[in-house]
Parts: C-alpha cells; structure tokens; sequence
C-alpha cells in the first residue's frame, strides 16, 4: 500500500518537474524569462484583486413602506401649544387710565407712580407734545415702510443728527423700537467665530442678540472688573488665532436687572491693553449721568471716542419710543445694510422722532433737571436705608433703585412670591406703585430679584417720603413671619 | 411661477460677472494705493470690522446705485409724496440732503387702506389721546405700561380678527422673533416657507428648534416633507419631535402672492401639526371686510392656530399682534420676553389702530371703510391687468394689492428707477439679497388712497419707461394664443 502511494506521489511530482521544464514554462516574454513559479503568483495576485474588488456585505437597507409611515404618523401625538395654565400666570398687570407721570390713576384713584422710567419728568411736557402734534398733523401716525423703501423721513434723519450732535460722535441711526436696537446691533457685527465677553447680569435683549450672532460668547462675573480680566487673559493668553478674530466686550451702562453701574474707565483700559472693542447700552444712563445727561463716557470723563459702539433705547429718560445706536462712520454705515432691525422693519413712526428731537432739545436747555433727579434719588436712598428686611442693592446714582430680600427664601420663585406680594399691598392700601422683577422663562440671568423704583426727576420730596414710609410699614408687616 | 427667458438669464448672469470682475480690479488697485500709504492709525491690533469679501457686494455693487434706496421724503406717505432731491459729490458714496422737493406719485409705500396721512376720523382722535396719555408710558406692559388703550385694542381686535383673544407688542419684526422661541424650543420642529420673512427665520433660529423649508407654496411638498421627518423623528436620536408648527405667510411681499392657506390647513390637520399665519400684508388689504387671507379664501379663524399680524401696513400705526385661543394669549402675557421687557406700545399708536378698525368695521357711523376695501381690490385688479396687457411680466394673484413687476438685469434697477422719477413718480426697487440673484424687480403697491387719474398717469409713465429701458419681455400675443399664455400665468 505504501509503496503504490509513494509510487504515485514519484509520478506526480515527476509529472510537475516535467511540466516546469516544458518550453511553454520557460518562454521568454519580452526578455524576461518566465519559471514555474510566476504562473502560481500572478494566479495569486489575480485572486488578491478579485477579492478586493468585491463588495462587503452590508445588511440591505429597507427604507420605510408607505404603510408604515402613515402608521407612524398615526401614532405620534404632539404636546399642547402651552403648558397647563397656573394660577400665577393669572395675575393682570394693573391697568393706567391716565398719562404714566409722577402720578397717575389706577381703578379711578390717584397713585404715585415710580413704575415708569420717566427719568427726566418729560411725560407731560407741553413742548414734547406741541411738536408731537404738529407732527401728526403732517405726516400721520406710520411710516408705511421700511428706511430703504421711501420710509425715511426728514424727521429721522434730523433726529439722527441731532442725537449725534449731542452726543458727539459722527453719526447716528434710528431704530424703530427700544429692544431691538441691542439685538439688532450685535449680530450686525459679531458673526460665527468671533469673541465676545459678555456680563452675566446683561437682560434679555442683549442675550438674544448674543444668541443669534453664533459667537463664542464668554461670560464673567457681574460688574467684576477682576473677573473680566482673568477672563480676557485666559481668552487671548498664547492665541495666535485671537488677533484675527473680532473681539467685543459688551456691558450694559446700568443694568436693569440689579442697578449697578458699569466702571467705564477700568474698562477702558482693560479694552485697549488686550485689544477688544466695546457695545455699551445705555438705555437707563443717557439723560441721566454726566453733568449734562450724555452718559456714562461724560461722567467718568472718558473721551466718547474711545468706546466703539453706544446703543441706547429711547423709552426712558427721552419719553419716546425707539432706539439709537452712534459710533464712528463705519460702525453706523455699516449697520445701514447689515443690520437686520433696520433693514426689514418698518422706520419709527414720525412723530415719536420730533418727539426725541425735542427732549435732547429740553435736556440740553435745562441741565437743572438732572440736579433734581439727582437729589431725589439721594433723598430716596435715606428714606429706605432702614427697611426692615431689605437691603438697597444698586449704585447710588443709579435711577432704578432695586431692592432685595436681605434673607433670601431659597428659591427665586418664593422670593418673587413675597416680594410681588409687598407690591400689591402698597398698591391696594398706600396708592403707591412700585413693581417687583418680571423674569421670562428665556431669560438665562441668575442675578437674585428684587423690588424696583424708578425715580423721576417729577416726583416731589412728599412723593418720596410717602414711598419710603409706606415700604417700611409693608414690608416689616409682610416679611415679619419671613425674617 | 416666474418665467425667466433663456436669453435674459444669459445676459444677466454676464453683467453681475462684468460687475463683479470690476469690483475686484477696484478693490486690487484700493490694495495697492492702501498699502503705499501708511496703515489707519489707531487701529493696529483690532480685526477690521468687515473683511475681504465679507461687504464686497456693498462696496462694489449696491454703493454705484445707493441714490435709488432710502430716499428721504418730506411728507406724509400718502397718495403723492414730496421727494427730496440729493446730491452727491463723490460719485454716490455720500449723498447729501437739499432743502428741494419734488412732488411724486407714491407706489412703494405700505398705504393699503390710505390711513397713512392725517385722516379726518382718526387723527383728532390720536391727538386726543396724545395729550392723554403722553407719547409714551416708558415702562414696559407688566410694571405700568398696560393702560384701557392697550386693553381696549386687544379685546377689539381679537373681535375683527375671529379669535378668542389677542396681544399687541410695540414692533411686528419683535413680535415674530419674540413669540416662536416661547412657543416651541429644543426637540421641536418648524417647518417653514422657503420665501419667508427676516424675522420668522430670525424667530425660527433663536428658538433652538430644528427648521425645515418645504418649496414656496407647495402644499403637496409641504406634506411629503411632514410624513418623513415624522417618520424619522428628532436627527440623530429618533425620537419623538415634541411638537411641529408650520409657518406661512398670508401675502408674500416679494411675490405678491396668496398663500395657499385651505390644502396647507388640511395638510396640517391630517399631520396634527401647528399652523402659524404671518398676515403682515394682508390684514385690512384683502377680504370683503378686510380680515385677511382666512375670509378671502374661506378658511374659518378657529383651523389656524396662531395668527400673527402688523399694524404698519393697513391700519398706518406701527407694531403687531398675536391672535390665538384664551389659553395662549394667557401664556404669552406671561412668558413672552416682548412684553416682559419691551416698552409697552406707543398711545397715540394704539388709539390709530382702534379708530382704523372702527372705520374698517364701519362703527364709526359712516361707510369709509367699505368704500377703502372696495377702491382698494378695484385699484390692484385694474392695475395688474393694465401692466399684463402692456406686456410686463407681473406677479402675484388678483385682489393682491402688491404686484412686482420682474426687471432682471442689474442695470434695468437704476435705469428704471431715475427714468420713473425724473417723471415724478416713485418706485420701489429690490435687488439681491432680498430677493434671488437673477430675479431683481421693481415692486408696486397699490393703496386705497390712488384715485383712477392717479393710477392711469402711473401707468402712461411705467409704460414709457418700461419702453426706454426693455422689460416688456411678454407683449400681448394675438388672440388665438391667448389661452396657453393665461396657462402659463398661473
């Protein structure tokens, strides 16, 4: 048996050596002689490349039937619109049945009035509403179109100028409402992949204008200048790719949700050592700091030059409506096209612009009235300095005075909670009105809530007093279980 | 469906190309002086504001034809305007104003039912209310900004309107981008009209929600779109959308169109999804009592959802509103950053739009207001048809009042608009971006205030201009073809 298999492994091998030698095996083909053993590689290179050019398998894809999309779609069941309504969403603001001034009536009695930002006592003023009037009489109510579209009217664009003049800067634009002009203004100049550092305790306009403008936005600690430095080194610390980037600071002059003022001339510094630019709001500050109302630049003596952007709203110190923003000739020009408030909205109405034209005329007339606003804070500030259970927690030039629980309840809603109650009751049983902090559920400022007053240059000193008197019995009566 | 001739596409994509090679040689010979001078002082260090291409189209494009936009006016934006002349010193970078006026027919300004000058009704009214309540409350609706105006407006309003209940804000644009982020959030689904306005997409991305487009006016795309993105749910994840709302305009004021609002309710319905209708152009313009879109084309208030709407256009105020259910209206009051922190409306604004509702209504004894929506459907009727005859090709449907007539080539933009003023009348131009690169009009509206004089001399100019410049890319074919071209407006 051995022997036949090794007889037959002899023959075969025999067989192959024969077939090795055979001429085909040796033929040479282009001067390269061809042995046996290149036939078996090429065969085995051949098999690599079939195998290669195969597809993996893949588990077949089935996309959905049509069955089974109605089936899904059958299925799915939406949430409501709006979640389920609580008591608290119940509550009506109280409703003014007369002009929003010193004092005003509400359900048919005469209340003191610091709820509105009427700063500078201008609700009212006869010369504000002569040249309302007049303008009504000329040009109606609506612009009827946007600025590029035969709604700019010489009102605006004197408006403009006169706004610059004051402030003194180059040029100015109007927008036509007071919360747009913020988010308007910074996505105009802040796109994707720029930086911007902005305070925690900014509102909500501002936040949504960081939002949209898909910046990297950075926050630091509120009105802490310390903070915003670390901040600024971590930012440009070793980061070749900073200096080509746009980078902005943004900070509001007061802040309206806890009253403080911004340092201006820390800020300064700061802003030319690491080279950002500066978005100032100064919606409560303009008409009301600086010896002659032109803002926070004035009264920190900083040269209007050296802060790139100002944005401010008109509807407080000014008793109008809209918005500015001013800065140099490119920063407004620029905003002429890009920006998107100005652009696709209808212009402010007409008569709302001779209205501002004529409060910068009256503030530039009468510097007084800032003296008395002054005084009314400061005799304001004496007045509460001992309520029970509430500190005063903003600067003390600053005209929204805000007041917060010295002993917090733990949650900003039972806060709310107190301090809406103490509100209501001074309403009800003094006639005073004041308004405690309205949070929307958008809103990503964790800055503590508190009461707020907004002094008017209008309230007389039996105003205050009445105010300051009416607090403190409240409040001690409301917040004695609390404290 | 705008038609676009092989030959004129061919022609403007040449000039944007002429256009666009010139601004660079420009802006390579600004490099070049710039870099021979030394660098602006004080600001070494600081990114330029704009860089490179970033506002090439401004530079180079839009500055050349600057003096054709924002032209000031001098009075009211009424029937005919008083236009003031500018000059310019330096080939139109910088226009300066004159103290000379030219009287010119009005066809750009948002004057739909005519309230927009001094009107007998309304205006002793506002200056009523002016020295009531001051020109404004500066404080915001839920501190001390809401007075018996405000209240008065929103209860009127939600009557004209057909809905329960109704909130007014200072600024349509606001109102827009305000409400949509309140009213869905992360893992919900808008899906939008392709040809939307600024503020709904401004709206749309500040939400945080995922936003789709479906092919403007598509009802049949709309629900393709709706059962696969149903089907496959949030990206990603798979899972459930939390909820989606669809978003249409009522007018389209670059298209002059009608929505197709009863298929996309329909549409909306069989998915359960939200509909949300911008009637910015449409309220007061259109049906026979001037509610809108839903009259006009029969659709009853309570199928859409939420209705938006400004005063700006029909009623000659400023500012907007929502129309919605009780339930809505109470959630927004509560949570709507608009009304939390912007300055509550204007008086004088608010008690224009009560007594412009009154008149519209006719409760204010006299029937102005019917006599205004009757003018203003003749008005657009007769206009468009005049313009289709003339051979321009006009878009938009019929009883729209605004109606772009389609110029194409980036030269006809000035062109036609100098040659329209130096023959006094006004128009209104629009170019890229707000519209498609290729598809630049001029766009018309039509206002309850034109007489039928007015309107033939507006016509007898835009005919001769439209002669001078070459957009009468359509003219009236013989009879026999008559039927196919009608098709093909459609």
């Amino acid at each position: 048996m051995a022997s036949a298999v090794m007889n037959m492994t002899t023959a075969a091998l025999d067989w192959v050596s024969v077939a090795f030698d055979a001429p085909l095996a040796r033929a040479v083909v282009f001067g390269v002689h061809i042995d046996g053993h290149l036939v078996v590689e090429v065969l085995l290179v051949a098999v690599i490349l079939f195998q290669l050019t195969r597809k993996s398998y893949k588990h077949p894809k089935k996309p959905l039937t049509e069955k089974e999309i109605d089936d899904l779609c059958e299925e799915w069941v939406p949430e409501p619109l709006h979640p389920s309504i609580s008591e608290d969403m119940k509550a009506e603001p109280p409703t003014l049945e007369s002009a929003a001034g010193p004092h005003t009536i509400i359900d048919g009695k005469e209340v003191v009035n610091f709820a509105s930002a009427n700063y500078l006592g201008l609700i009212g003023n006869e010369k504000i509403i002569d040249s309302c009037v007049s303008s009504l009489e000329k040009y109606g109510v609506g612009s009827c179109g946007p600025r590029g579209f035969y709604g700019t009217i010489d009102v605006h664009l004197d408006c403009e100028e006169r706004i610059a003049k004051f402030m003194g800067t180059p040029d100015s634009i109007l927008y036509s409402y007071g919360i747009s002009t913020i988010f308007s203004v910074i996505p105009a100049f802040c796109k994707k992949g720029d930086i911007i550092v902005a305070d925690e305790g900014v509102h909500w306009g501002v936040q949504n204008g960081l939002h949209l403008s898909r910046s990297t936005v950075v926050y630091f600690k509120h009105n802490d200048m310390k903070s915003l430095e670390n901040t600024l080194e971590k930012l440009t610390r070793g980061n070749k790719q900073a200096e080509k980037m746009r980078r902005y600071i943004v900070v509001e002059a007061v802040y309206q949700n806890s009253g403080q003022i911004a340092p201006l001339d820390e800020l300064v510094q700061l802003k030319e050592k690491y080279h950002f630019r500066v978005i100032l709001d100064e919606s409560h500050s303009f008409g009301v700091l600086g010896n002659s109302g032109r803002g926070l630049a004035e009264y920190y003596g900083v040269p209007v030059e050296k802060i790139d952007i100002i944005t401010a709203g008109m509807g407080n110190a000014l008793a109008t409506d809209g918005g500015f923003c001013t800065g140099s000739v490119r920063v407004v020009d620029h905003q002429r096209l890009s920006s998107s408030g100005y652009v696709f909205s209808a212009s402010l109405p007409p008569y709302l612009a001779s209205a501002a034209i004529s409060a910068v005329n009256y503030l530039e007339d009468n510097p007084s009235v800032l003296s008395s606003l002054r005084s009314n804070i400061a005799l304001l500030w004496k007045g509460l300095s001992d309520v029970p259970g509430l500190t005063i927690a903003s600067h003390p030039l600053s005209p929204i005075v805000f007041l917060k629980l010295k002993k917090s309840t733990g949650s900003s809603k039972g806060d709310l909670e107190l301090l809406s109650n103490i509100a209501d009751r001074m309403l009800k049983e003094d006639s005073v009105f004041i308004v405690s902090t309205k949070r929307s559920v958008l809103d990503k400022c964790r800055l503590p809530v508190g009461l707020r007053l907004f002094v008017s240059a209008g309230h007389s000193e039996s105003d205050i007093h009445k105010v300051s008197g009416s607090l403190r019995r409240v409040a001690a009566t409301t917040l004695a279980e609390h404290l | 469906m705008v038609r676009l001739p092989y030959l004129t596409a061919l022609t403007t994509l040449f000039s944007y190309g002429l256009l666009f090679a010139f601004g660079q040689l420009r802006d390579f010979f600004r490099k070049i002086i710039d870099w021979s001078k030394s660098t602006s002082k004080g600001l070494k260090g600081y990114a330029p504001i704009c860089l490179g291409l970033e506002d090439f189209y401004t530079r180079r494009l839009y500055l050349r034809i600057q003096d054709c936009f924002s032209r000031p006016i001098a009075s009211a934006p009424d029937a005919w305007i008083d236009v003031v002349e500018r000059y310019s010193n330096d080939n139109n970078k910088t226009l300066h104003r004159t103290s000379n006026t030219t009287k010119c027919l009005n066809l750009g300004s948002y004057n739909y039912l005519g309230f927009a000058a001094a009107d007998e009704y309304c205006t002793p009214r506002v200056i009523e209310s002016l020295k009531k309540y001051s020109s404004s409350t500066c404080s915001i609706r839920v501190d001390g900004g809401t007075t018996d105006l405000h209240n008065e407006l929103e209860e009127l309003l939600a009557r004209f309107v057909g809905k329960p209940a109704a909130i007014t804000f200072g600024m349509g644009y606001v109102t827009n981008s305000a409400i949509i982020p309140i009213l869905i959030g992360k893992g919900g689904l808008i899906i939008s009209d392709s040809l939307n306005h600024n503020s709904i997409v401004n709206g749309a991305r500040g939400s945080g929600a995922a936003v789709r487009v479906f092919q403007h006016n598509n009802p049949s795309h709309l629900e393709e779109v709706l059962r696969e993105l149903i089907a496959e749910g949030q990206p990603r994840t798979h899972r459930p959308w939390k909820k989606i709302i669809v978003i249409v305009e009522g007018i389209y004021s670059m298209e002059g169109e009608l929505c197709q609002l009863p298929e996309i309710i329909s549409v909306c319905k069989k998915y359960k999804a939200y509909t949300y209708l911008d009637e910015a152009h449409s309220i007061g313009a259109v049906g026979k009592t001037g509610r809108g879109v839903c009259e006009l084309l029969g659709v009853d208030p309570a199928d859409v959802d939420i209705m938006m709407g400004t005063f700006t256009k029909s009623f000659g105020s400023c500012g907007g509103y929502i129309a919605a259910s009780k339930e809505i209206i109470r959630y927004l009051k509560y949570s709507c950053p608009a009304h939390l922190y912007a300055t509550s409306m204007s008086p004088p604004a608010v008690q224009q739009v009560i007594s412009a509702i009154k008149v519209i209504l006719g409760e204010d004894g006299s029937s102005r207001g019917a006599q205004k929506l009757a003018h203003i459907r003749e008005n657009s009727n007769f206009f468009r048809s005049e313009l289709q005859k003339m051979g321009f090709e006009v878009l938009g449907d019929s009883d729209s009042p605004v109606m772009p007539i389609m110029l194409y080539n980036p030269a006809k933009i000035p062109a036609f608009s100098r040659e329209c003023l130096k023959q006094n009348v006004a128009i209104v131009t629009v170019a890229f971006p707000a519209t498609p690169l290729l598809l630049a009009r001029a766009r018309i509206c039509i206002s309850a205030a034109h007489s039928r004089e007015d309107l033939i001399k507006g016509l007898e100019v835009i005919s001769k201009v439209g002669d001078l410049v070459g957009i009468k890319y359509f003219p009236a074919e013989p009879p026999q073809h008559q039927e196919q071209g009608h098709k093909k407006l459609e």
